[in-house]
């Protein structure tokens, strides 16, 4: 549905004129995490490349959102959660003294699991909600609208119920105008919680194009359970596991995806992506 | 085609029939039996013994509900042996419509499952259509007449027996009973799950029932003893130029001081009690317990108390004045007006202020672009909450304000009147026409208030409306 529209959008490693800034590499060096005084993750090292979807995937429970939380700076909107370690945005320490919460969460943006959209905004509010929240301003609000939805591959179904409330969406159509609203923005990176958990085999499907489209614009960070998903939309995996109970979650493989799931090092991630366990 | 028409419809037909003949009948009859029964010790013999003739009357119903019963019974068999035998019958009997199969209700079920080209059934658009399930069937109401005759015996009975006086108390042993018949009625028809089952909901019904009683009754009382002297000069006269006995007088200085005083109040609550709102549930700071706790105390706080309050820090050095009966109600609104709002807000689900901070929004600037809008529709309530508490309040008023015959457009020069003032001093007053101006003046406020929520409801529904939120 949304071929017609990828011949028209900029691809590959030209970012879109319009974009301003360029997708970054994001690194995190020995990262550890903490809820009060319980461990979840430990001395995680990963790096996710400029215009790469990188994929993690590993049983509930393992860290992995909480990992991708940790990215935008959103871990730490929960009461009595910690770190250690670096998450470096281009070089850049996002928990540094250079960059603030805000300053982050505007370069980093953030898909839910479930769709948010704002109930109290209109459709095309809900896209430009982002420059209204962090106060950025944008000379062609229209355009920009625009673009965003067509990058989300909802444009066609929306461009006439604008004025509509956000919530009058199904929920596929919900969680591509969470994704137009996160790109509106502008991210240099894109998160995914889980994008289509909530999502039917269709909507889905739509979500994933998307992806595979942004991926040529921007670097894209994607928990999954579906391991069909992550080997369809994904360039390169991370296996995330908790090897026993009440230990914190260690990345136990981190490489391509195809190697990942055709001939991977650790005997466990072959288990896992052939589900034999998790 | 045919089998799925089968297992469709049977199953209801015969449902009917269970319910239509077997079971609804005995009670029919025995109620309209018993009641026969009763007219006539009553009314044609003469016998004037309410207990005699209670008595009489029930054991009546339980008779001939127990003969009914045995004839349903046994009509049943004869009904299920024509009903397969009939088939041919009824088909012959009436002219050969194609939509024949459309009346169920008239035809036995066998006819149904039997009727050979039921493919075309589906294809008639009246089918088609939305089936409108009833929620009160006609057993369930002849079973509740039945129960509430019963228990009426029951009560009656009592009230002999134990020489019960008292309305009341012969009305809840009657409701008491009635429910306890009914639960019987229906357990002996269905099951004890469905029989409790109605009974909850009946229950559910009479006090709901109850309470919009009371306030229709409170509302009546008020329309008829305040309509009579409701005229335009209500609205555009005092009582300065007026004697307690002359025609005519008016209650203009009361709505003009109400409306200053309750919109002062309300302007000086509003920001205070939703920021407090916002503190305490969205940034939910070190002192988040403490405020509530303060928050808590000051809505057990006695009306009269904040009255004496104002009085003593405000009237005593500056007089009395509309603003400082304002500021009397606005120690009573604030508490409900915050805590209601803070409920509201926590009522809006966490994933859109993630939602929002994932975005780059600042935590006051979510709560403004966001949060509060999502929750206007409640703070609304809240705050008309907080008005109605506050437009009524008489006791702080009386204190800090102490009222006026005469009209004070100025809220904080001299004493000003209000509505709950002008009622409270004319009720109480020996003359009829004083009393009269009193209801009306109540009539007012209660108008007042209804207007109030009125418009409050369409502000906060507009916004609503346009996003397809309301239901």
């Amino acid at each position: 549905m949304t071929l017609t529209d990828s011949v028209e959008m900029p691809v590959g490693p030209v970012a879109p004129a319009a974009t301003g800034s360029k997708p970054a590499t994001l690194e995190t060096i020995n990262l550890s995490a903490w809820f009060g005084k319980r461990k979840v993750l430990e001395r995680c090292s990963l790096t996710m490349e400029v215009r790469h979807v990188t994929a993690l995937i590993g049983p509930s429970g393992c860290g992995k959102s909480t990992y991708l939380r940790i990215l935008n700076r959103m871990h730490e909107v929960i009461p009595g959660a910690q770190i250690s370690g670096r998450v470096e945005i281009d070089g850049v320490d996002i928990y540094g003294a250079e960059l603030n919460a805000t300053q982050v969460r505007k370069r980093i943006g953030m898909v839910f699991q479930k769709p948010n959209p704002f109930p109290a905004m209109t459709i095309g509010e809900n896209v430009l909600a982002g420059l209204k929240l962090s106060r950025s301003s944008v000379s062609d609000k229209v355009a920009l609208t625009e673009e965003c939805l067509t990058r989300a591959g909802l444009w066609t179904e929306v461009k006439d119920r604008l004025h509509e409330g956000g919530m009058t969406l199904s929920g596929g159509q919900q969680q591509r105008l969470c994704i137009a609203r996160a790109l509106a923005v502008r991210p240099q990176v894109l998160l995914m919680d889980e994008p289509c958990s909530a999502l039917d085999p269709i909507s889905t499907r739509v979500v994933e194009e998307t992806i595979g489209e942004l991926a040529h614009e921007i670097t894209i960070v994607i928990v999954t359970h579906n391991m069909q998903q992550a080997a369809r939309v994904s360039d390169r995996c991370a296996f995330f596991l908790v090897e026993e109970f009440g230990e914190p979650g260690r990345i136990i493989e981190f490489s391509e995806t195809k190697k990942m799931f055709e001939e991977p090092d650790d005997p466990r991630t072959l288990d896992y992506v052939l589900g034999r366990f998790g | 085609m045919t089998t799925s028409e089968t297992s469709r419809d049977v199953p209801l037909v015969q449902d009917q029939r269970l319910l239509g003949r077997r079971d609804v009948m005995p009670t029919v009859a025995a109620a309209l039996g018993a009641a026969g029964v009763a007219i006539l010790c009553w009314a044609v013999i003469g016998w004037h013994s309410a207990l005699g003739v209670a008595v009489t009357t029930f054991v009546s119903f339980v008779v001939i509900l127990t003969l009914a019963e045995f004839m349903a019974r046994d009509a049943d068999e004869v009904d299920l042996v024509e009903a397969e035998r009939g088939e041919g019958e009824v088909a012959d009997e009436r002219p050969p419509e194609p939509d024949s199969e459309l009346e169920p209700e008239q035809l036995p079920p066998v006819v149904l499952a039997a009727v050979p080209d039921a493919a075309d059934v589906g294809d008639e658009p009246e089918q088609d259509r939305p089936v409108k399930r009833k929620k009160v069937r006609g057993s369930d109401l002849v079973e509740g007449l039945v129960a509430a005759f019963v228990a009426a015996a029951f009560a009656e009975l009592l009230r002999i027996v134990f020489r019960m006086d008292s309305l009341v108390g012969v009305v809840i042993w009657w409701y008491i009973a009635f429910l306890f018949v009914y639960f019987l009625l229906v357990r002996d028809r269905a099951d004890s799950e469905s029989a409790l089952d109605h009974v909850v909901t009946v229950v559910v019904w009479s006090f709901a029932a109850l309470v919009s009683a009371v306030l229709v009754w409170m509302v009546l009382f008020v329309l008829f003893r305040g309509l009579p002297k409701l005229a335009a000069t209500f609205f555009t006269q005092d009582l300065s130029k007026v004697g307690p006995l002359s025609p005519g007088g008016g209650a203009k200085h009361a709505i003009i001081g109400t409306l200053e005083q309750v919109g002062i109040a309300t302007i000086i609550v509003v920001p205070i009690a939703i920021l407090t709102a916002i503190y305490l549930n969205e940034i939910n700071g070190r002192l988040a317990g403490p405020v509530r706790f303060v928050v808590d105390s000051m809505s057990g706080l006695p009306s009269i108390v904040a009255g004496l309050l104002v009085y003593t820090v405000l009237v005593t050095s500056h007089g009395f004045s509309g603003l400082a009966g304002s500021l009397a109600l606005v120690i009573l609104m604030l508490p409900t007006v915050t805590r209601t709002s803070e409920e509201i807000l926590r009522t809006i689900p966490g994933g859109l202020r993630e939602g929002g901070l994932a975005l780059g929004a600042p935590e006051w600037r979510l709560a403004r672009r966001v949060v509060l809008p999502t929750a206007l529709a409640g703070l609304v309530t809240a705050v008309i909450l907080g008005v109605a508490r506050a437009i009524g309040e008489t006791a702080p008023n009386d204190v800090s304000n102490i009222g006026a015959d005469t009209t004070n457009t100025s809220p904080v020069h001299g004493p000003q009147d209000d509505l709950p003032l002008f009622v409270w001093k004319l009720i109480r007053s020996p003359e009829d026409t004083q009393v009269k101006r009193g209801f009306t003046g109540a009539l007012v406020l209660v108008m007042l208030i209804f207007v109030l929520f009125v418009i409050a409801r369409l502000v906060a529904n507009r916004g609503q409306r346009k996003l397809g939120r309301v239901r």
